[in-house]
C-alpha cells in the first residue's frame, strides 16, 4: 500500500508548516490532511478514512503546496508534511477543481452532498449521466483487506469499466462471520450505500457453476436486484 | 565460450573474433525484426540458406538475420555485404536470382532496388532518401549484428564502454560523464538522466535498483521494441554501466508480454553474458557484481508509468501511486531506484566510449544526441527514423518521409503519442526537441509521429486519441476516469452533429482539471490532443458545433454525398458499386443519390472517374434537389 495508516501515536520529530497562512505544528510522518484537521482546518475528502491506508483517488482533498520555489497541486491525504511547507487549501484553482470533480462524481452518483455542491457552485447536471452509484473510492476494498485481513472485495477492469466486485467463494467463507453481531464493516464505510446488505447475507449458498466475481457496482435498479439476488440468495 | 575474467581477456577475445572474420567475405543480411518477419523474412532467410547450399556456396557466403533497419514498410529488407547493396520487399521467389546475379555475378538486381521519384534505382541503403538524412547512432549497427550472437556485438566494439567504465572510471566519474553529456530520458518527460542517476546514487540505503522501462505502449510506436529486438546488448551494456555508476547490484527489465521476440532475444543475451562473465559475480574480474532480472508486464499502457511499473514488479496491481517522494529516493521495494527507458540506456555506451563532449555536440542547446521517431500516417515513407535533436519537422516529414501520400496537402503532425499534441503546417519549421515541442503544446513522448493530410478532421482525431486513453486509464482517480470519459462524450456528440453551444469551452474547462488534478501522467497529459487541436484548429471545432459542418468532410453524420448534375457523365460506376443500391440513374441520365438510403460508405466518391469528379461531398449545407430534367449535360457522356 502506498502510505500505511498513520496512527496518532506515531511519534515523529516536530515539523512546522503553514496552512492557509496559519503556522501549524505537526509531526514527521503525518500527512498535510492530518495536520490540517488537527489544526481545525477542514479539507473535503471522500476516499479517505483515518484508519485505512491513503489511496488518493477522489482528488477532492487537493491543495496547493509550495516547497522552495515550486508550487504544486497535490492531494493532502497523501502528501507528507515538511518543515517550512506552505499549504493553501482553498485557492481559486483548487475550488475550481473541486467543483469539477463534484460535477463528475454527480454524474455517477446522484446523492453527492448538496452542501458541498452548493459551496463550490457545482452543477450536477453539467455532464452526461452514467449512474452507477459506486464511485470506486475503494474504501470497502481497503476496509476488508486492511482491517478484516480478508480480500473478499476487489477491483476489476479499468477506465470507466472499473468495478468493485465480490469474490463469491471468499464471501461465502468470510462475510457471515464478519457480519456476526454487528453491521458489516464494508457497508459502514461505503459512502454511497451501494453495498446492499443482501450481498453479504449470512449463510449464502452457491450455484454449481461459480462466476468469478459479482459486481457490487450497479447500473440501474434491475441490475441492483439482479446482483443482490445472485450474490445474496442463490 | 570460456569465461572472460579480466579486461584484457575481453580485448583478447574481441581480437580473436575479428581475426576469425574476413570483412571481404560476402554476407547476406536479412532483417528479422517484427516488421520484416510479418512479411515472411524468415522464409526468405531459409530460402537463402537452401539456395546457397544448392549452389555449393554454403561456406563461402554468410547469412545473417539482423535487427530492424527501420524501413519496415518496405520489408523484408536484404542487404548484401560488403557492398551494402540494399534490396527491398524481397520475396522467396527472388532468392535464386539474387544469389545468381549479385552473389555470383556481382551484378545488381535493378527491380528490387529502391526507386526515386524519377525512377532511378538506389543501390546503397545509405543513399535511399529515407536513410540519407538520418543520423543513426543507435540503429546503424543493426545491419552487422545478429541479436542472438554476442560475437557480432563484440565485433563492432561492444562492451568496450563497459570495460572502459569498469577499468578506468569510478562510479562517480561515470555519473559525471552522463551528467555532462546532458542525456535526457527518452521515455517522455525528458528528465536529465545524469541528475536522476546522481540522486539515486546518493540516496541513503545500502540496496538500490536500476530498471529498464520496456513497456512501450503508444499505438504505432515501436522504437524500444526494435532496439531491444535488434540490438539487445546495446541496452544491456548501458544498463550494466548504469548499475555500476548508481551502485546497484540488481537490475530489472520490465518488458511487455506482447513483445515475445524482444523477450526471447533478451533472455538469450543474458545467458550469453553470464557465460562470458560479463554479468553476474565479479564481472571481468573487476569486483563489480550485477544481476539482471526480466519482469514481463501484462502490457497495459498505464504500466509504463513509473510508479505503476514498480507496483507491478512488487507483485501488486500495476496502478499508479502518488509519488511525493521521488522513486530515486524511495522506489522499488521502497529502495532508491533509477528507471530509464530502453532508448535512454542504449545511448549510455556511446557516451562512455566516445565521451560526453562528442555526445553533447549533437543536437540542440537543451536536447542532446539523437532521437528515434516512429514516423507513420500519411507520409510516403514510414518507419523508424533516427535524427539529431533539432531537425525540423519539415525535413523529417518531407526529406525523410518523402512527403504526403498521393500528393495531398499536409495538415498537421501529431507528436508524442496519444497524449501528445498536434502541430499545424505553420509550424513545420519547428526544430524538434524536448523543449520546442512542449512550447507548442505537444511533447516528445516516446517519439511517435503521426502525419495527417487534409483528409483529417481534428475533432475526430481528438476523439480517436481520447478513446484510446479512456480505455487505457486505469480508472483509479476521478478526474482521469470520469473526466476523460466525459470529454469523449462531448467529442462524440460533436462529430455526430449534436454539438451544443459551449461545448468547446466545456472541453477546455474539463481539460484544465484533468491535467492538474489527475494522479499520474496518463491523466495529466490526456487532454493534450484536445487542447492542442482546439488551439490550432478552433474554427474546425466551431464549424462542427455552430454550423453542424465538418470542414474536412470526414464526419459521416455531417457529410452527404451528392452527384453534381453538371458533371455527371452517366457512366453508371457509382450505381454499380453502391452496396446498398442508393443510387439511381439510367443511360444518359444524371445519377441521383437517395439520401435516405445512403450509408456514407464513400464508395461512389472513390469510383467516380477522376476526370469527372461528379460525386461530391457536402457538409453544412442542404443537398440540392435533383434536376427536373435528368438528361446528362456533361460533354463526353459515356455509357457504363
Ligand atoms: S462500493 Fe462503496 S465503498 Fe466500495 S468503492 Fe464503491 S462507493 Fe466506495
Ligand atoms: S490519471 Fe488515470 S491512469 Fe493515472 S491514476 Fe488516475 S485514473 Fe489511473
Ligand atoms: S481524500 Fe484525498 S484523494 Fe480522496
Amino acid at each position: 500500500m502506498s502510505a500505511p495508516a498513520q496512527t496518532a501515536e506515531a511519534p515523529g520529530a516536530p515539523v512546522k508548516l503553514t496552512i492557509d497562512g496559519r503556522s501549524v505544528e505537526a509531526r514527521e510522518g503525518m500527512t498535510v490532511l492530518q495536520a490540517a484537521r488537527e489544526a481545525g482546518i477542514e479539507i473535503p475528502t471522500l476516499c479517505y478514512l483515518e484508519e485505512l491506508s491513503g489511496y488518493g483517488s477522489c482528488r477532492l482533498c487537493l491543495v496547493e503546496v509550495k516547497a522552495g520555489r515550486r508550487t504544486r497541486t497535490v492531494v493532502s491525504c497523501l502528501y507528507p508534511v515538511e518543515e517550512g511547507l506552505e499549504v493553501q487549501t482553498e485557492t481559486e484553482k483548487i475550488a475550481h477543481h473541486r467543483k469539477l470533480i463534484l460535477e463528475l462524481l454527480a454524474a455517477r452518483w446522484d446523492r453527492v452532498d448538496p452542501a458541498l455542491l452548493k459551496k463550490y457552485g457545482a452543477d450536477p447536471e453539467r455532464f452526461a449521466k452514467h449512474t452507477t452509484y459506486c464511485i470506486l473510492c475503494g474504501l470497502c476494498v481497503r476496509q476488508c483487506a486492511e482491517i478484516e485481513g480478508k480480500n473478499v472485495l476487489g477491483f476489476i477492469g479499468r477506465g470507466t469499466e472499473r468495478q468493485v466486485v465480490v469474490y463469491p467463494e471468499l464471501a461465502a467463507k468470510f462475510c457471515a462471520q464478519c457480519a456476526k453481531g454487528r453491521e458489516m464493516p464494508c457497508l459502514e464505510v461505503c459512502p454511497t450505500g451501494v453495498i446492499t446488505s443482501e450481498f453479504a447475507a449470512a449463510g449464502l449458498t452457491l450455484p454449481d457453476k461459480l462466476p468469478v466475481a459479482y459486481p457490487v457496482c450497479i447500473k440501474d435498479d434491475d441490475n441492483l436486484r439482479d446482483v443482490a439476488k445472485k450474490v445474496g440468495d442463490v | 565460450m570460456a569465461r572472460l575474467t579480466s579486461l584484457e581477456d575481453l580485448e583478447r577475445y574481441r581480437q580473436e573474433v575479428l581475426a576469425r572474420r574476413d570483412p571481404k567475405k560476402p554476407c547476406v543480411t536479412i532483417c528479422s525484426g517484427t516488421g520484416c518477419r510479418a512479411y515472411k523474412s524468415e522464409k526468405v532467410a531459409h530460402a537463402f540458406q537452401a539456395e546457397l547450399e544448392a549452389k555449393g556456396l554454403a561456406g563461402k557466403v554468410d547469412v545473417r538475420r539482423t535487427g530492424c533497419h527501420g524501413f519496415c514498410e518496405r520489408g523484408p529488407i536484404v542487404v548484401m555485404l560488403p557492398e551494402e547493396t540494399c534490396y527491398l520487399k524481397v520475396k522467396v521467389e527472388d532468392v535464386p536470382e539474387l544469389v545468381a546475379e549479385t552473389l555470383v555475378g556481382g551484378k545488381v538486381v535493378e527491380r528490387l532496388l529502391y526507386r526515386t521519384d524519377a525512377g532511378e534505382g538506389v543501390v546503397h541503403e545509405n543513399d535511399i532518401p529515407f536513410y540519407k538524412h538520418q543520423t543513426r547512432l543507435l540503429f546503424h549497427d543493426n545491419l552487422r549484428i545478429d541479436p542472438t550472437n554476442l560475437d557480432d556485438y563484440l565485433a563492432v566494439g561492444g562492451y568496450g564502454a563497459l570495460a572502459k567504465a569498469l577499468g578506468s572510471m569510478t562510479p562517480e566519474q561515470v555519473v559525471a560523464e552522463v551528467k555532462k553529456s546532458n542525456l535526457r530520458g527518452r521515455g517522455g518527460a525528458g528528465f536529465p538522466a545524469g541528475v536522476k542517476w546522481e540522486t539515486t546514487r546518493n540516496s541513503p540505503g545500502d540496496e538500490r535498483y536500476v530498471l529498464v522501462n520496456a513497456d512501450e505502449g503508444d499505438p504505432g510506436a515501436y522504437m524500444d521494441r526494435s532496439i531491444l529486438e535488434g540490438n539487445p546488448h546495446s541496452v544491456l551494456e548501458g544498463f550494466i554501466i548504469g548499475g555500476y555508476a548508481i551502485g546497484a547490484r540488481t537490475g530489472y527489465v520490465y518488458v511487455r508480454q506482447e513483445y515475445p521476440l524482444a523477450v526471447e532475444n533478451l533472455i538469450g543475451a543474458l545467458d550469453d553474458l553470464h557465460e562470458a562473465g560479463l554479468l553476474g559475480e565479479n564481472i571481468l574480474g573487476t569486483g563489480f557484481s550485477f544481476e539482471i532480472l526480466i519482469y514481463r508486464g501484462a502490457g497495459a499502457f498505464v504500466s509504463g508509468e513509473s510508479s505503476a511499473l514498480m507496483s507491478s514488479i512488487e507483485g501488486k496491481v500495476g496502478e499508479p501511486r502518488p509519488k511525493y517522494i521521488r522513486t530515486s529516493v524511495k522506489g522499488l521495494f521502497d529502495k532508491p531506484s533509477n528507471l530509464n527507458n530502453v532508448e535512454t540506456w542504449a545511448n549510455v555506451p556511446l557516451i562512455i566510449s566516445r565521451g560526453a563532449e562528442w555526445f553533447a555536440g549533437i543536437g540542440t542547446e537543451g536536447s542532446k544526441g539523437t532521437k528515434v521517431f516512429s514516423l507513420v500516417g500519411k507520409v510516403n515513407n514510414t518507419g523508424l527514423v533516427e535524427v539529431p535533436m533539432g531537425m525540423s519537422l519539415r525535413r523529417i516529414v518531407f526529406d525523410i518521409g518523402g512527403g504526403i501520400r498521393e500528393g495531398r496537402a499536409f495538415k498537421a503532425v501529431q507528436t508524442g503519442g496519444p497524449s501528445g499534441g498536434v502541430i499545424p503546417e505553420s509550424m513545420l519549421d519547428l526544430p524538434v526537441d524536448f523543449d520546442e515541442l512542449t512550447k507548442v503544446g505537444s511533447m516528445m513522448g516516446s517519439g511517435g509521429m503521426i502525419v495527417m493530410d487534409d483528409n483529417t478532421c481534428m475533432p475526430d482525431v481528438a476523439k480517436y486519441f481520447l478513446e484510446f486513453l479512456a480505455d487505457e486509464s486505469c480508472g483509479k482517480c476521478v478526474p482521469c476516469r470520469e473526466g476523460v470519459w466525459q470529454m469523449l462524450q462531448i467529442l462524440t456528440r460533436m462529430v455526430k452533429g449534436e454539438g451544443r453551444e459551449g461545448d468547446v469551452e466545456l472541453l477546455e474547462d474539463l481539460s484544465t482539471t484533468v491535467q492538474d488534478a489527475s494522479l499520474c501522467a496518463l491523466g495529466q497529459s490526456a487532454p493534450n490532443p484536445v487542447l492542442s487541436s482546439i488551439h490550432y484548429f478552433r474554427d474546425e471545432y466551431r464549424a462542427h458545433v455552430e454550423e453542424k459542418r465538418c470542414p474536412a468532410l470526414v464526419c459521416k453524420a455531417l457529410t452527404s454525398y451528392w452527384v453534381d448534375p453538371d458533371k455527371c457523365i452517366a457512366c453508371g460506376l457509382c450505381k454499380k458499386n453502391c452496396p446498398v443500391g442508393a443510387i439511381s440513374g439510367e443511360k444518359k441520365q444524371v445519377h441521383v443519390v437517395d439520401q435516405a438510403l445512403c450509408t456514407k460508405c464513400d464508395t461512389c466518391f472513390q469510383v467516380c472517374p477522376p476526370k469527372t469528379r461528379a460525386v461530391t461531398k457536402l457538409s453544412g449545407q442542404p443537398v440540392p434537389k435533383p434536376p427536373e430534367d435528368l438528361a446528362v449535360r456533361a460533354a463526353k457522356g459515356k455509357k457504363g
